[in-house]
């Protein structure tokens, strides 16, 4: 069973159906509460880093999934800004992050005529073997991001991009993986990477 | 290699799919969550969802419809008509949509208030615009009956309070399969530092390279994916990989 974390900014919608359209049980959860069913979560997000981190903390969520994630070493999994919350602090805000992956979210910085949100459809580079993206096939994500993940560990990074300044596209650190693209909305692509989280092996 | 989005435009009226010529004449073309179903199959890269019947008469979207196209979608929906307040945006956004499409809303000041809480990639504005006999370019709002101003002022003022993207709407060529206004996208495309998706008058693939080759960033069309032939029957089509590739190289 996968938990949903919802905190009031996240697009719950389409992770739901695309997990329901996959087969994958899952559950959204709205605040702290019984999770013995639950063995792996999604951080969705979509929205700005200060209230994500707001959202998060009066719902009491970043304590629950702390508890969660960090003590009881369940899977976690960030989409977008959701990922961007797991990292230290973003420059698009002033609160301090999770910090639970030795990582900052800085602000994209555009190479020549490149356009800042970065948004649409991007080929990633998978540097490495990881369990939730295949490194053999020629996958492509749809990102929607002006802020974008630079990790402090270089074998955290499992895949990047080459858009702005080059940011981190997949991190996978201990159980917490990040992605900044949106693999609800990025059909064959997408799907066979929630397949892979929804069913790997803990 | 670049991936530019190609973009179907879908256009609703009271839950029916329906296609226009410059903006009126509403053709019923058929059922839009059966349409998305059919661009899901083909893997379409993004959809837009325009109700043009909630932009006219000024309504509240229809979100039991948004809901179920958002559930079906997997992949970016873009929805616009009838958003006029954050509540409606955060709405939207809550039942799966990715983007909002604004237009007359550029009068009521809610953009900056939604791009502050949800960002301004999650908001395109959709530039309708005329061009004069004169060659000067008019932007308009309520689907097209407003003047709202030059272009490139609108454009610019939209981006300042906000959006994200700036959906060129050539209204003159919509549904006319007279090929894109290749010198407004790229008027518009350089004075601007968001994205700019190309939509209106689209016959061909050739077409979708020049509005890329014009400075466009993504293109987007309506009648080219839901007609064929000079009789105009109604099939849903969408560019083949191989194709896609024709038009990104």
């Amino acid at each position: 069973m996968i938990g949903i974390i919802n905190y009031g900014l996240g697009n719950i919608g389409s992770i739901v159906n695309m997990l329901d359209y996959l087969y994958l049980d899952s559950r959204v959860i709205d605040g702290p509460g019984e999770s013995v069913d639950i063995d792996r979560y999604i951080l969705p997000g979509v929205g700005s880093f200060d209230r994500g981190m707001q959202g998060l903390s009066t719902s009491r969520l970043d304590e629950f999934l702390k508890s969660e994630v960090i003590l009881r070493g369940k899977p976690l999994l960030g989409i977008c800004l959701g990922m961007q919350l797991l990292t230290e602090g973003s420059e698009e805000g002033t609160l301090p992050g999770l910090g639970w992956v030795p990582a900052s979210t800085v602000r994209l910085q555009p190479r020549g005529t490149e356009k800042i949100p970065h948004m649409g459809w991007r080929a990633v580079s998978v540097i490495r073997e990881n369990r939730i993206m295949s490194t053999d096939d020629h996958s492509r994500f749809y990102f929607v991001h002006g802020y974008g993940v630079m990790c402090k560990n270089e074998e955290d990074v499992v895949a990047t991009v080459d858009y702005a300044q080059g940011f981190c596209a997949c991190f996978e650190h201990k159980n917490i993986f990040g992605v900044q693209f949106h693999p609800e909305k990025s059909h064959r692509f997408g799907l066979s990477l929630l397949r892979r989280y929804g069913t790997m092996v803990i | 290699m670049n991936l530019q989005r190609i973009i179907p435009v879908l256009l609703v009226d009271q839950g029916r799919l329906v296609k226009t010529v410059r903006f009126s004449g509403n053709t019923y073309v058929g059922d839009p969550i059966n349409a998305v179903r059919i661009y899901n199959e083909k893997f379409a890269d993004e959809i837009i969802v325009l109700d043009i019947g909630a932009a006219k008469r000024g309504t509240k979207p229809d979100e039991r419809l948004i809901e179920r196209l958002a559930s079906e979608c997997f992949m970016p929906l873009c929805y616009g008509g009838g958003i006029s307040s954050y509540d409606d945006a955060s709405r939207l956004f809550g039942l799966g949509v990715e983007k909002i499409m604004l237009n007359s809303a550029l009068r009521t000041g809610c953009i900056r208030k939604i791009a502050d809480s949800f960002g301004s990639q999650s908001i395109a504005y959709s530039l309708d615009v005329r061009r004069r006999t004169d060659g000067s370019i008019r932007a308009f709002g309520r689907s097209g009956t407003v003047d709202l101003g030059a272009a490139l002022d609108c454009a610019r003022e939209a981006v300042y309070q906000g959006a994200g993207e700036m959906v060129l709407h050539m209204i003159d060529r919509e549904g006319t399969f007279a090929g894109y206004d290749l010198d407004a996208i790229r008027d518009i495309a350089a004075a601007i530092p968001v994205p700019l998706v190309a939509c209106g008058g689209a016959r061909s693939l050739e077409d979708f390279s020049q509005a890329l080759g014009a400075g466009a960033s993504a293109v987007a069309a309506g009648s080219l994916f839901v007609f064929i032939g000079r009789l105009r029957a109604v099939l849903i089509s969408y560019p083949t990989e191989k194709e896609r590739e024709r038009v990104w190289s």
